[in-house]
């Protein structure tokens, strides 16, 4: 029943050194809360991402703990503030064990 | 159908058995979180350390029409270096079955402490925000949203 969640992520291709810009990211996900019954008026098992990391050129820049409270579909932005060039490793990790990653290139250039 | 008859038919019975049923269907079993349930959270995780208000724009909005998609953004006033940054910022409601929205790690390599997601409001309720800077002071930020169309689906 439920769609393989796909991962939808905006990096600038091209900031300039310091730049702060930001990220924004959607992935698709039913985010089942655990709190809905069905119609026999049993409780749907909850199945959410609970995490969210960014990490850029391997280290850790913003963790986001999301709770049964965040939407369906979970959108997040944050900031970032460009160093050097590298690469964004996104990963939502699933209650079910999976991780869903995206990984995006960013170039700093003056 | 004669309430002060005496004998009551199985008709009748089986009316009000299966009226009673579907009130008890639609009455909420529901139980919600309320202020001392946040206030624990916030314990359990900083104890009773004071709560220092400013530094922190909480944007919510007034009135979410829709309880089960409410914009949620969160930006703590910060220089963001290695030496003063905002560590953590925790999002919490009063009105939802669980007091938790979300929970933030931030780090000096963001910039800004900025972050906007998207949550669900069971009801008209108040948003709490904490934020917790990197020599340890702790702030907090208060929103109410009236919400028109609870988003808990029960």
């Amino acid at each position: 029943m439920s769609i393989k969640p796909t991962p939808r992520v905006r990096v600038p291709a091209q900031v300039k050194p310091g730049e702060i810009f930001e990220i924004k990211t959607l992935i698709s996900h039913e985010m089942e809360s655990g709190q809905r019954k069905d119609s026999a008026g049993k409780t749907i098992p909850r199945k959410i991402i609970n995490k969210f990391v960014a990490e850029f050129n391997g280290k850790t820049v913003f963790e986001a703990d999301w709770n049964p409270a965040i939407s369906a579909n979970p959108y997040q932005s944050f900031f970032y503030k460009a160093a050097e060039s590298g690469e964004f490793t996104f990963t939502w990790k699933d209650d079910d064990g999976s991780n869903y990653v995206s990984k995006n290139k960013l170039t700093v250039a003056a | 159908m004669v309430w002060n008859s005496v004998e009551t038919t199985r008709r009748e019975a089986l009316t009000l058995a299966s009226m009673l049923g579907f009130a008890a269907l639609l009455a909420p079993k529901m139980s919600f979180a309320d202020e001392p349930a946040v206030a624990a959270e916030i314990k359990k995780l900083y104890g009773d350390k004071k709560l220092e208000s400013g530094k922190i724009k909480l944007d919510v909005p007034e009135i979410a029409e829709n309880g089960l998609v409410v914009p949620v953004n969160v930006e703590v006033e910060s220089p963001m270096t290695d030496a003063d940054y905002v560590k953590a910022v925790h999002v919490f409601a009063d009105g939802n079955p669980l007091p938790g929205i979300v929970s933030y790690k931030f780090t000096p390599a963001c910039g800004k402490a900025s972050a906007s997601t998207r949550m669900r409001l069971a009801q008209t309720q108040n948003i709490v925000c904490i934020a917790e800077m990197s020599n340890g002071n702790l702030h907090m930020a208060k929103a109410n949203v009236k919400v028109t169309i609870g988003g808990c689906g029960g």
